[in-house]
């Protein structure tokens, strides 16, 4: 419950106009909250007189909380060949787990994937969990919580990562309802609290309007998937030596229901704009179809790929795998073009971390030129032929 | 301004509304370029049961007076003329069927067009009675059982889209305007073909189109009303219709103001949003003065024609001739608010000045409505 | 066949953000809307139910105002709405709202398929379907971006991956999380926002569901905001000014060691 000290409140508002559910009013001379509370602690943390705070029944405490150690990392593998996402997990799991003076072990299932075991161990990875058959060619959720969760069960650690991808996205909350542990999804920071070894998770709310750090401190393990892309990946060291454990999946644990029929890879996918070190990407701003010609063009003299905003892929202009945003996916190039995109902040959060951003823009007020290192105000029709000609002109 | 609409009506406002913004707004530039028929759009407003508001209670609609119609209509318009005037045509073809068709054949066709599973047209156009609709030379013969008919109607909307049509055509040439009747011809019947499809300069995503009627053979009860009756009702109903034209164009007028107020504050020159320029202030100020005037004639036209079913002529062309040159001016003024850039196809407002031109020729023109308004007030004064 | 469509209502999030001088949450001006993916779901079993007859229920938990939503969701075809109200379930993070969905659904008549959005969009967590289908023992798929064909017993859907789809057959009952481009949500209708307006719904309480008192709200969650702030903004920045040919040339110059 939200509890308000009518003695320290000075009605200042301050708690009103941070609820995001306008749970909380100031009537007279003293706060008062309503049943749209969620407990979110935004006014608890905004109150300048500490006069809220928040009073939680008794959590229940995991008995054998003591018993979980070691970092391990999920290794996501899709036909027989692992996600580059699993490098980057590493690479923070390393770190973690030095802090923490444990382990850091890696779970892989798929098939045909032993050979990845020696990359992991160079990764960073003590032990790798090997589970190796060919019902895990396909991914299935079913099979994979299980056998996920009963190596979990077994082993304990204390902290799990897997990659915030469409597979890690489906099955680690299943794993996680299953085990009893919580999840915090998406997250694009992890550190160990030094006093007591806690895991303060850090991921985008609201849009990536907001961010807000988590902690589960009673239970174990403490689950994490990672944005790709957000995470350094891990410098191999093929001296590294480590144990590969082979584990033998239960014939019941291999059962699913689920039938794949078929796997289909999009045409339109051909170019990850994830993997490209430079993007072009067009917006609202672009006004048709037509706008991607041009932009292609521009990508073309830059070898970047065409990456588009929401709006543009929402109009139906470019398909939804080129979308960078919160609703797609996160870029982090050396360089990013953004044409006609005005910047919202759901656009923002996919792409923030680029290295260079350009934003070309007609209005001078959108919110891009503050997250652009460069800034070019027209029209982009005029913008980029101009960009084009002289790009051309520099080569020669 | 608030005009106090009642829980139905704010109802239908929202829900056309929606329709503009989910399903018109993606879409009308592209609909505009290829020429395309709203069909899915049609179907949506179908399943939103917008086609239900002008048709009576008992055949399931919802029964909506004039003022609902122009609601939904205007609303409509915001978002696309040509889409808006899609629908608007199904509820001018099915007006014949309601104030003058026989029970048997309100039952038979009322129930899908309040559904939108079936969409209506009406043909009185021809090549040489535009006008002077009394120059039609489209003829239906008593034969036995059926009618025939014979004769090429011209521009209608939704021409080869619709299932219904109904057709204007001399019984009696002898007796000039006195020898009409409407008859209702349905997709397929024999004889029944769809001509020439036309390329507009606006509305381009409503179909306009010749319907052809050789020896159309058409069971006897297709006939609407009483033979010879049939220029009282299409004048009862372009009384009725005229309102929702005029609405097109307060939507439209509206939609073109947005876009111009919302560009003015966005633009900088000479360091400032042009919105700071008294000149285009002023621009702005004229234009939504004419809007909120053009909506408020109409509203209280559908309100009149609403309650005075016998008096309904001059409100009805009055606020058809006002709402539709305050679209002309809006929109054209809204191009020039916009300059350069509103005479690109890449904002929306040379388009709806391009749509705003049919509404002072359609449904008669501009000029015919102020002879009907003369002719009223020479009446009223003598 | 008896779908079951949870349901969120949430601030509409492209309108919040922290407002960095004073570091609150600013909601001036933001409005409660049914999640945009939900709203995807909700289609998707009006269109089954359309196919298949049967009946759809809506379910949220929420505040008693959320009841606006479920009248919102049976003026765009739903027939009945379900509300899980409680002060004590306030705080509840994923692992206790599906702890909770399941409980309220294990009282309703038994469902042939459940579908959510695919997330949130004030949370972004996509937590809660496969949580939810993790207590109820169901099959699922999420990310469903089309359903291909439906009976009573089976579906069989797209299920979209980073690198193309899979196509998947489940047997029902089933759990399914879907996409936005699974469907183009359709407009509410007049006729059914009248019977919205005349509609009841059904307001369960912790107490209705039995649920444990450990499980739910805050207490029950094992995960705890400690902090919220502001994503930082980027540092140097430079926006030219001059002829469209003085910037590029400026933008060029700046760009050779990317070039």
């Amino acid at each position: 419950m939200l509890l308000i000290d009518c003695e320290k409140c000075t009605a200042c508002a301050v708690c009103e106009s941070s609820c995001a559910f306008a749970a909380i009013t100031v009537l007279d001379d003293c706060a008062v909250v309503n049943e749209n509370c969620t407990l979110c602690g935004a006014c608890v943390e905004n109150c300048p007189e500490e006069a809220l705070r928040i009073e939680v029944a008794e959590k229940r405490q995991q008995e054998d909380i003591q018993e979980f150690s070691g970092i391990m990392v999920f290794a996501e593998c899709r036909h027989g060949v692992i996600a580059p996402v699993t490098y980057e997990l590493l690479g923070i799991g390393r770190k973690l787990a030095d802090q923490r003076k444990v382990p850091l072990s890696v779970t892989i299932l798929g098939h045909g994937i032993e050979r990845y075991c020696d990359s992991l161990i160079a990764g960073g990875a003590d032990t790798v969990s090997l589970v190796e058959h060919e019902n895990l060619a396909q991914f299935r959720e079913d099979i994979f919580a299980q056998i996920l969760a009963c190596i979990i069960r077994e082993q304990k650690p204390e902290v799990v990562l897997a990659g915030a991808t469409a597979i890690g996205r489906s099955v680690i909350p299943y794993v996680a309802t299953l085990v009893g542990a919580g999840l915090t999804a998406d997250c694009t920071k992890l550190e160990i609290r030094e006093e007591d070894g806690m895991l303060l998770q850090t991921r985008p709310a609201f849009g990536g309007n907001i961010m807000a750090t988590i902690e589960c401190p009673h239970t174990r393990p403490q689950m994490a998937t990672v944005r790709p892309k957000v995470m350094a990946p891990a410098v191999p060291d093929p001296a590294r030596k480590g144990q590969i454990l082979r584990i033998e999946a239960l014939a019941e644990e291999l059962r699913s229901a689920v039938e794949v029929l078929e796997s289909v890879q999009s045409d339109e996918d051909q170019v990850n704009i994830q993997e490209v070190e430079a993007l072009v990407s067009g917006g609202r701003g672009l006004a048709s179809e037509k706008g991607f010609v041009l932009l292609r063009e521009l990508a073309a003299e830059l070898n970047a790929a065409v990456a588009a905003s929401r709006a543009a892929v929402y109009s139906g202009w470019i398909p939804y795998p080129h979308q960078v945003g919160q609703t797609g996916k996160t870029v982090s190039p050396k360089l990013y073009i953004a044409c006609g995109i005005s910047g919202a902040i759901q656009h923002a959060v996919g792409m923030q971390s680029a290295e260079v951003v350009v934003a070309i823009n007609r209005d001078v007020d959108a919110p891009i030129f503050n997250i652009a290192t460069y800034g070019v105000v027209g029209d982009l029709y005029e913008v980029i032929p101009e960009l084009i000609r002289q790009l051309r002109e520099v080569k020669k | 301004m608030d005009y106090f609409f009642d829980e139905t009506q704010q109802m239908i406002v929202e829900t056309a509304r929606e329709i503009t913004r989910e399903k018109i707004l993606p879409v009308r530039a592209e609909l505009d370029e290829k020429n395309e028929f709203p069909r899915e759009i049609l179907h949506d407003i179908a399943k939103a049961d917008l086609f239900g508001i002008f048709v009576p209670e008992e055949y399931g609609g919802l029964g909506g007076g004039c003022y609902e119609i122009v609601l939904a209509m205007e609303e409509l318009a915001r978002g696309c003329v040509g889409v808006a005037t899609s629908y608007a045509a199904s509820a001018l073809g099915i007006f014949p069927v309601i104030l003058a068709g026989s029970e048997e054949q309100k039952e038979k066709y009322l129930p899908d067009i309040a559904t939108g599973s079936r969409w209506a047209a009406f043909g009185l156009t021809e090549a040489n009675a535009g006008s002077d609709a009394s120059g039609i030379r489209t003829t239906a013969v008593e034969d036995g059982d059926s009618w025939v008919l014979n004769g090429t109607k011209q521009w209608i909307t939704n021409g080869g889209e619709s299932e219904i049509y109904t057709i204007v055509a001399l019984t009696d040439p002898s007796k000039g305007a006195r020898g009409a009747s409407i008859f209702v011809v349905e997709d397929g019947d024999p004889g029944f073909s769809y001509g020439k499809k036309e390329d507009k300069m606006g509305i381009r995503s409503s179909a306009t189109r010749e319907l052809i009627m050789k020896d159309c053979r058409i069971p006897k009860d297709r006939l609407v009303g009483r033979r010879g009756t049939g220029f009282i009702t299409v004048m009862k109903t372009l009384d009725l219709s005229r309102p929702g034209i005029a609405s097109l164009g307060v939507g439209l007028a509206q939609a073109a103001l947005d876009e111009a107020v919302t560009y003015a504050k966005q633009r900088v020159q000479f360091g400032k949003p042009i919105i700071s320029f008294q000149a285009v202030q002023h621009m702005l100020a004229d234009m939504a003065m004419q809007t909120e005037a053009a909506r408020a004639l109409v509203y209280a036209a559908a309100r009149h024609i609403d309650h005075h079913p016998k008096d309904m002529s001059k409100a009805s062309s009055m606020c058809k001739v006002f709402a539709t040159d305050v679209a002309m001016k809006v929109t054209t003024d809204a191009v020039q608010v916009l300059g350069g850039y509103g005479y690109m196809k890449e904002y929306p407002v040379e388009k709806m000045m391009r749509d705003a031109k049919i509404l002072q020729i359609y449904e008669g023109t501009n000029q015919i409505q102020r002879n009907v308004i003369g002719q009223e007030l020479n009446k009223e004064y003598s | 066949m008896h779908i079951i469509v949870c349901v969120k209502q949430v601030p509409d999030a492209k309108d919040v953000r922290l407002d960095p001088r004073t570091n609150t949450l600013s909601r001036e001006g933001v409005e409660s809307i049914m999640n945009p993916y939900d709203r995807h779901a909700l289609e998707e079993a009006v269109a089954i139910k359309e196919q298949l007859g049967g009946k759809v229920t809506v379910l949220t938990m929420g505040p008693p105002q959320a009841e606006s939503m479920l009248r919102e969701a049976i003026a765009c075809g739903a027939d009945e709405g379900v509300l899980i109200s409680d002060r004590a379930f306030a705080g509840a993070d994923t692992w206790a709202t599906s702890y909770t969905l399941a409980k309220a659904i294990q009282t309703l008549a038994p469902a042939s398929l459940i579908l959510c959005g695919k997330q949130a969009i004030d949370g972004d967590t996509a937590q809660v379907g496969p949580g939810l289908a993790c207590r109820l023992e169901l099959p699922y798929a999420t990310c469903v971006q089309k359903t291909r064909s439906v009976s009573t017993d089976s579906i069989e859907v797209e299920r979209m991956m980073d690198d193309g789809y899979d196509v998947l057959r489940l047997p029902l009952p089933a759990l399914l999380t879907v996409v936005k481009d699974i469907n183009e949500p359709r407009v509410a209708s007049l006729k059914g926002k009248m019977k919205a307006k005349k509609a009841t719904c059904t307001v369960l309480s912790a107490a209705d569901i039995e649920a444990d008192p450990h499980n739910i709200g805050l207490a029950g969650s094992p995960t705890q905001v400690v902090r919220v702030f502001s994503p930082e903004a980027r540092g140097d920045r430079k926006v030219f000014t001059g002829t469209v040919e003085e910037q590029v040339a400026q933008l060029v110059d700046s760009l050779r060691p990317y070039l």
